[in-house]
C-alpha cells in the first residue's frame, strides 16, 4: 500500500506492505539508517523517533498507522543552521555515548522528555529513560547529558 | 521480527468498526495504540487476517467531567490521562498510575481502552479501575451497554466484549475527598508488576485492587469489608491474599506473591488514610 | 603541555549523534538476499527429519541448507585444551544440544519472506535426556556426547594440599553461584558477504576481531587469507561475546560463495539471547582459613564451569579464574581446581572480565564471611591482608606475578570518599530502630589481569605531504574510542593537531595484522604499538631534517608546540611535517613507520569499590543508593574514556549482583529469551557513580598504562553483592546467591527469621 509520511520535514511516499513497521519504513523505504533496532519486544528504545514531536518506539508502530503524520529521526534533529541540537551537543560534551547504537534513540527520547519537563531532576530523567537501554555507558553520562541539555535549552529560551 | 501478512483497514467511524467486526468476526483484530497487539504479532503469537485500525477515531479520545463521573474515551492515551487537568484534579490516582505504565514512549501510543481490552491480569490500570468502581461502555450493532468493571474481566486475557462490540468509554465515579495509595513491586521500572496493590478511600467507600494475583485483575472484597468493619491497615491487609491465585515463576512463588500482596495492600491502605 | 591525561572529547561522536553509526545492517548491498536460521526448539534431541519442502516452494525462497549441504568441518578445540568431541558443528548435525541451536539456513529475497519461510520448515525431534544443572552434568549420568564418555570438557586440577588449612584457627566455607548472564550488546550479531569481481570474499562483520574472522573464513571455506577481505564498520558493543567467530558467520560466507549473490544476516534479539554466547556460569566452592586476629593463611577455590552445549571459549574461563585465585591479598597458601562441563544450554564465552570477575566474586564474598566469623570490620580485615606496595613484583601462590600496585591507597581513598564510618553509624541506627529499609555497605578490593593473552599488536603511522597523519591499528574498537585515544598518543609524539590525524581500523586489507579488542588489551598493546610507530616516525623525520638542514642528527629538535623541526638554537629556520613528508616523497620514500609490537606482558589493575544499598526487608527489593569506585589502571591517557569504561562496567556489575540471570527450566527451555523477560538494567535502577582514579604507572609497557575495560565490572559486582548480604546479615542471613532479586532476598530473610535453611527463592 502507498504510505505518505512527512519525515524530517520532507514528504515521503512509498509503496510498502501493510505489515511494514515504521522503523523499517524509515530505514528501508526512506533510507535513513540512523534509527536502530535493538530488540523485538518494545523494551530497548533504540528505535525511538519523534511522532508529531513525541517519542515513540518505531518498532511498535505500523507505518500505515501514522500515514499523513510527521516523524523526526536523529538525522532531522540538528538545528537549521547545521549546528547540533543542544541534546546532541550535550551528549558529546558529557561523553554520553560509546558504541553509539542506543544513541539515536536516547537522544530522541531525551528531546521528548525535556519538551515535557524543561526543568527535570535526575530522578525524573532516570525514570523517564526506563525504556531506553544502553550497555556501554552505565547511564551516568547519559543522565548528565540530559541534565546539561536541559540547562542549555533553558538558556536558549 | 516482522508480523505475518494481514489486510489493513483504517476505520473512519465507530459504526464502520462495528460493521467490520460483524462481517469478519474473529478474523479481525482492532488496533488502537498497538502496544499490546503489535508485540504479539511480531513474535507471531497473533496472526489476524484483518487489522482494523481504530487509532484515528479522534472522537474516542477525551477526558471529560460530568456531574459525578469522569468519562474517558477508550482511545485516550495513557500520556493524556497522566497529564489531563481533569484527571489530575478529580482522579489524581488515575493520572498517577497512567503515568507509570510501560515507559514514556509506550504512554505516547498506548490507550486506556486497548490496555483494558487486552485483559492482562498484570495491568495496573485494570486494578485501579476496579478499585474506583468504574464502568465500561461497549457499543455494538444494537447500541450501547454498560459493563461493571467487576464483570468485565472474565478470565485470563479474556474480557466481556462480544465479538462485534467495541469499547468506547470508561466511566469513573468521581471519588469525593479521596485519599489513595498505589504500590507495585517490580524488578525494573519498565517491568510489569510482580505484585501490585491500589487502595482508594473516599466518602463513598473504600476500593482495593490487586495486580497480578490471579488470572484476572482483582478487587479485594475481603480487605474492603475489613476496612468497612473498622480494621486498621495492618489488620485489613491480612486478608489481602484471600481469593488470590497468583502464578509462580522465577520472580516469585505463590507464597511470596501473597506475602507481598499483604505488605503492599497495607502500605496502600496506610497512604489512603486507613 | 601534554595532551595526554586531558579531557579530550571524542572525535567519533558527531557522526553518531547526527546521522547515527554505520553498522553492518546499515550497509548498502544492492541485490542482497537474506539468511535466517531455523533454530532448535528442543534442548536435547535427535533430529529425525528436517522437512523444508513447503518453505522451498515459497516464492522468493532461494534455498534451505542443512549441515549435510554445507559439508564444512566442525570448529576446532580452544588452543588444543578442550575435549575434541565437544566442539560445535556449523549447523546441528544429527543431534541438537540447546534451544536456539541453528539447524538450517533459509536464504530468501527479503527478510520478510525469510521470516515467513521460517514457519514452514518442520523439524521432527526425538527427545533425549536434558542435562541443565552443571552439578548433575559433572556426574556423567547423562551424556551430551556419548562418544566422549564424559561431560567434562576441560579441567585444571592442581592436586590438593590436604594440610592447607591445618594451622588455621578459623575456617569458613561457602558454595556460591556466579550465575549465567547474557552479554547483550545493543547491536545483535550481523554479517554481510559478497564475492568481488576478482573472486575474493568480501565480508562485513560485527566483531571485535576482524582478522580472526578473516582467518576463520579462510580456513573453513578453503581460501587463502588474502582471498578474504573483512571490513568491520561501526560495532554496537561486544563485551567479549563478539570476540569469537560464530557458525552463522561462516554459513553466511558459504552462502555468498555458493549462490554468487550478496548475502546478509542480522539476527533478532530473541535469537541473540540464545545464540550469542553467555557469560560467567560458574558454581564455586570456596574455603578460607586464618587466625582470629584476621590473618588469612589459606584459601582454596573449586570451580565448576558451565560451558553450555559445546566446549568453546567458555570452557577455558577457569584458566583466568585460577590466575587470580588469591586476589589482592597476601595469602601464604592458595589453590584452585576447576572442571568445565557441557550442559544443554547456550555455549558460554567471554563476557566483560571473562573468568576474573568470578575469582573476585568468590574471594570477596568469603572475606566478608570470614570477617563476620571473627567479628572484625570487613574493611579492617582487608586492610590487614592486602599486599603491601613494597611487595611488588609479587608472586602469588598460583605463580601469577603482579606488576605493581598500591592497594592500601585505593582502599583508604574509597573509604574516605564513601564516608565509611558515618555509613556504619547510620547502619547501626537503622538496625537499632528496626527500620523496614535496612542499609547495606559492601566492599570489594580487587586486582585483575589485563592483556592476559600473549598476542602482540600492529600499529603504523604515516605523515603525508598534505600534512595529514594516517594511523593504522590492529585493535578493533566497538565503543572504546580508539580513534580519539590513538589520535592523542600520536598528537603527543608528533606535535600535530588531532584533527589532522586519521585512525583506520577494522579493514583487513588496509591493516595487515591485528588481534583485535578484548581482555582490556587495546591501549597497553595496540596503543603502545601506535605510540612506538609515532616515535619511530619522529626519528625518521629527524634523519630527514638533518639532511635538509645539513646539520648534525643529534641537533635536530622537534618543536611539538608547532609541529616543526629545527636545528637547536635556530628555531626561526624550521620545516613542517608536511614539508618533510614532501621531501621524503621526492626521495621516493615516505614518512612512515610500522610496528609489530610483541606483547609486553600482562598488567594488573586494582582498586576498591564500595556499594551502599537499601533493602526493603518486607519485600526483598534492593535499591542502590551509592556506588564508590576507586580504580587504578596505571597512567590514565584519556580520563574521559577511562571513566566511561568504569561507568559501563559498574552498571553491568550491579546488574549481575541484583537483576540479571539467564534462566532455564529443567527441560532446558529458556525463560529469559527476550529483553522483556531478561532484566537488562536501566537508568532507573542505578544511581550516578562516584569514581576516582589513583595512578600507579606500570613498568611493563612504555605508556605506564594498564587496561581499564573490565575493572568496573570486576570491582562492582562483589561490592554490591556484599552490600545486599550485609544489609540483612543482622537478621541472621549468611549468604544470598546472585542475582539478589526481591524474592531471593525476602526468602533468605524469611528463612533466617523462621529458622529454615537457606532458600533459593521462587523456583
Amino acid at each position: 500500500m502507498q504510505i505518505d509520511i512527512t519525515v524530517n520535514g520532507t514528504a515521503e511516499s512509498h509503496d510498502v506492505e501493510a505489515r511494514t513497521l515504521l522503523v523499517y519504513y524509515l530505514r528501508d523505504a526512506v533510507g535513513l539508517k540512523g534509527t536502530n533496532v535493538g530488540c523485538d519486544t518494545t523494551s530497548c528504545g533504540a528505535c525511538t523517533v519523534l511522532l508529531n514531536g513525541e517519542s515513540v518506539k518505531s518498532c511498535t508502530v505500523l507505518a500505515a498507522q501514522v500515514a499523513g503524520e510527521e516523524v523526526t529521526t536523529i538525522e532531522g534533529l540538528a538545528l537549521e543552521d547545521g549546528r547540533m541540537h543542544p541534546v546532541q551537543q550535550a551528549f558529546q560534551e558529557c561523553h554520553g555515548l560509546q558504541c553509539g547504537y542506543c544513541t539515536p534513540g536516547m537522544v530522541m527520547a531525551i528531546t521528548s522528555l525535556l519538551a515535557e519537563n524543561p526543568d527535570p531532576t535526575e530522578e525524573y530523567i532516570r525514570l523517564g529513560l526506563e525504556g531506553n537501554l544502553c550497555r556501554c555507558t552505565g547511564y551516568h553520562n547519559i543522565v548528565a547529558a540530559a541534565l546539561a541539555a536541559s540547562q542549555a535549552l533553558e538558556m536558549r529560551q | 521480527m516482522i508480523p505475518a501478512t494481514f489486510d489493513y483497514v483504517r476505520a473512519g467511524s465507530v459504526d464502520e468498526v462495528i460493521g467490520l467486526l460483524g462481517e469478519h468476526g474473529d478474523d479481525a483484530k482492532l488496533l488502537a495504540g498497538g502496544h499490546s497487539l503489535l508485540p504479539l504479532m511480531k513474535l507471531r503469537l497473533a496472526q489476524p487476517a484483518l487489522l482494523v485500525d481504530i487509532g484515528r477515531l479522534r472522537e474516542l479520545s477525551y477526558v471529560t467531567e460530568e456531574e459525578d463521573v469522569i468519562a474517558l474515551g477508550a482511545l485516550t492515551r495513557h500520556h493524556d490521562i497522566a497529564t489531563s487537568p481533569v484527571t489530575l484534579s478529580s482522579v489524581p490516582l488515575l493520572a498517577h498510575v497512567a503515568g507509570q505504565i510501560g515507559d514514556l514512549q509506550v504512554r505516547h501510543r498506548g490507550t486506556i481502552g486497548g490496555s483494558i481490552c487486552h485483559g492482562d491480569p498484570a495491568s495496573d490500570l485494570a486494578a485501579v479501575l476496579l478499585a474506583l468502581g468504574a464502568t465500561f461502555v461497549a457499543q455494538g450493532p444494537n447500541g450501547r451497554r454498560e459493563i461493571d468493571a467487576q464483570d468485565f474481566f472474565v478470565s485470563f486475557f479474556e474480557v466481556a466484549l462480544r465479538s462485534d462490540e467495541l469499547l468506547v468509554e470508561i466511566r469513573v465515579p468521581r471519588p469525593l475527598d479521596a485519599r489513595w495509595g498505589f504500590e507495585k513491586l517490580t524488578k525494573r521500572a519498565q517491568d510489569w508488576a510482580i505484585v501490585g496493590a491500589v487502595a482508594v478511600r473516599s466518602r463513598s467507600g473504600v476500593g482495593v485492587g490487586l495486580i497480578n494475583l490471579g488470572p484476572v485483575p482483582l478487587r479485594s472484597s475481603a480487605v474492603e469489608a475489613a476496612v468497612v468493619a473498622g480494621s486498621n491497615a495492618a489488620e485489613a491487609a491480612a486478608f489481602a491474599a484471600e481469593g488470590t491465585e497468583p502464578s509462580a515463576d522465577f520472580n516469585g512463588s505463590v507464597a511470596y506473591r501473597q506475602h507481598v500482596a499483604r505488605v503492599l495492600v497495607r502500605r496502600a491502605l496506610e497512604k489512603a488514610g486507613v | 603541555m601534554s595532551i595526554l591525561g586531558n579531557r579530550v572529547l571524542r572525535r567519533e561522536d558527531p557522526k553518531f549523534l547526527t546521522v547515527g553509526g554505520t553498522y553492518v545492517a546499515d550497509l548498502a548491498l544492492p541485490g542482497s538476499v537474506h539468511v535466517t536460521f531455523v533454530r532448535s526448539s528442543m534442548a536435547h534431541a535427535r533430529i529425525v527429519s528436517v522437512d523444508s519442502t513447503y518453505a522451498q516452494a515459497m516464492p522468493g525462497v532461494l534455498a534451505v541448507y542443512t549441515n549435510d549441504d554445507l559439508g564444512l568441518p566442525k570448529f576446532p578445540t580452544i588452543m588444543g585444551m578442550t575435549n575434541e568431541a565437544m566442539t560445535p558443528p556449523m549447523l546441528a548435525s544429527g543431534t541438537v544440544r540447546y534451544v536456539g541451536e541453528p539447524i538450517a539456513a533459509i536464504v530468501a529475497e527479503s527478510r520478510e519472506i525469510a521470516e515467513d519461510a521460517l514457519e514452514q520448515v518442520v523439524v521432527e525431534y526425538e527427545p533425549l535426556k536434558v542435562v541443565i544443572d552443571p552439578v548433575k552434568a559433572r556426574t556423567d549420568e547423562d551424556l551430551l556426547f556419548p562418544d566422549a564418555g564424559t561431560n567434562t570438557s576441560f579441567s585444571l586440577d592442581f592436586g590438593g594440599d590436604e594440610t592447607l588449612f591445618d594451622d588455621c584457627e578459623v575456617v569458613v566455607e561457602l558454595t556460591l553461584a556466579n550465575q549465567r548472564v547474557a552479554p547483550c550488546p545493543l547491536e545483535v550479531r550481523s554479517a554481510a558477504a559478497h564475492m568481488s569481481e576478482d573472486g575474493r570474499l568480501e565480508f562485513n562483520s560485527s566483531t571485535q576481531a576482524p582478522h580472526g574472522v578473516r582467518d576463520a573464513l579462510a580456513t573453513f571455506l578453503d581460501l587463502e587469507p588474502d582471498q578474504v577481505h573483512v571490513v568491520t564498520p561501526d560495532v554496537g558493543g561486544g563485551f567479549g561475546a563478539k570476540g569469537a567467530v560464530y557458525p552463522e558467520d561462516i554459513v553466511v560466507g558459504w552462502c555468498a560463495q555458493k549462490l554468487g549473490r550478496p548475502v546478509r544476516w542480522t539476527e533478532t534479539r530473541s535469537e541473540s539471547m540464545l545464540g550469542l554466547g553467555h557469560g560467567r556460569a560458574q558454581v564455586q566452592h570456596v574455603r578460607i582459613g586464618g587466625t582470629r586476629e584476621g590473618a588469612v593463611l589459606a584459601y582454596r577455590i573449586e570451580v565448576l564451569q558451565d560451558t553450555g552445549a559445546y566446549a568453546g571459549f567458555g570452557a577455558v574461563l577457569p584458566f583466568m579464574t585460577r590466575m587470580m585465585t588469591s586476589g589482592p591479598y597476601k595469602i601464604p597458601r592458595a589453590e584452585c581446581a576447576s572442571y568445565s562441563v557441557v550442559t544443554n544450554s547456550t555455549p558460554t564465552t567471554a563476557y566483560r572480565g571473562a573468568g576474573r570477575p568470578e575469582a573476585t566474586a568468590a574471594i570477596e564474598r568469603i572475606m566478608d564471611l570470614f570477617a563476620r566469623e571473627i567479628d572484625m570490620d570487613p574493611a579492617e580485615l582487608r586492610r590487614r591482608n592486602l599486599i603491601e606496595k613494597d611487595d611488588f613484583p609479587y608472586t602469588t601462590p598460583v605463580d601469577t606475578v603482579y606488576d605493581v600496585g598500591d592497594y592500601h591507597r585505593a582502599l583508604d581513598l574509597a573509604l574516605e570518599v564513601a564516608g565509611y564510618d558515618d555509613l556504619r553509624a547510620e547502619q547501626v541506627r537503622r538496625r537499632t530502630a528496626g527500620d523496614v529499609r535496612q542499609l547495606g555497605i559492601g566492599l570489594s578490593c580487587y586486582v585483575e589481569i589485563t592483556n592476559g593473552l600473549p598476542d602482540g599488536e600492529f600499529g603504523a603511522v604515516e605523515v603525508r605531504p598534505d600534512g595529514k597523519v594516517i594511523v593504522r591499528t590492529g585493535t578493533s574498537p566497538h565503543g572504546q574510542g580508539h580513534v580519539t585515544a590513538w589520535s592523542m598518543l600520536v598528537a603527543e609524539q608528533l606535535g600535530v593537531a588531532i584533527e589532522d590525524i586519521e585512525v583506520i581500523h577494522g579493514d583487513t586489507d588496509v591493516v595487515p595484522r591485528g588481534a583485535g579488542t578484548m581482555g582490556s588489551r587495546s591501549l597497553q598493546v595496540g596503543g603502545a604499538a601506535v605510540n612506538q610507530a609515532a616515535v619511530d616516525v619522529v626519528e625518521k623525520a629527524k634523519d630527514l631534517a638533518a639532511d635538509l638542514f645539513e646539520a648534525d642528527r643529534d641537533d635536530i629538535v622537534l618543536d611539538k608546540a608547532n609541529g616543526r623541526f629545527h636545528v637547536v638554537g635556530t628555531p626561526a629556520l624550521s620545516r613542517s611535517w608536511a614539508e618533510l613528508a614532501e621531501a621524503a616523497a621526492k626521495d621516493g620514500t615516505a614518512l612512515f613507520a610500522e610496528v609489530d609490537l610483541a606483547s609486553p606482558g600482562p598488567t594488573y589493575p586494582f582498586g576498591t569499590h564500595i556499594s551502599v544499598v537499601e533493602v526493603d526487608t518486607e519485600t526483598g527489593k534492593v535499591n542502590v543508593l551509592r556506588h564508590i569506585a576507586v580504580d587504578d589502571a596505571g597512567r590514565i591517557i584519556s580520563p574521559l574514556l577511562a571513566e566511561g569504561q568504569v561507568h559501563g562496567g559498574i552498571a553491568q556489575g550491579v546488574a549481575q549482583a541484583l537483576l540479571e540471570e539467564v534462566v532455564y527450566d529443567l527441560d532446558g527451555n529458556p525463560l529469559t529469551s527476550t529483553l522483556a523477560d531478561y532484566s537488562f538494567i536501566s537508568a532507573a535502577e542505578l544511581p550516578s557513580y562516584e569514581t576516582r582514579f589513583t595512578e600507579t604507572p606500570t613498568p611493563v609497557n612504555a605508556l605506564g598504562a594498564k587496561g581499564i575495560g573490565e575493572s568496573g565490572t570486576i570491582g562492582s559486582t562483589p561490592a554490591v553483592h556484599n552490600a545486599v548480604c550485609d544489609a540483612v546479615a543482622h537478621l541472621g542471613v549468611r549468604h544470598i546467591d546472585m542475582p539478589t532479586t526481591p524474592v531471593r532476598v525476602w526468602s533468605a530473610i524469611n528463612d533466617a527469621v523462621t529458622g529454615h535453611g537457606t532458600a533459593k527463592g521462587g523456583r
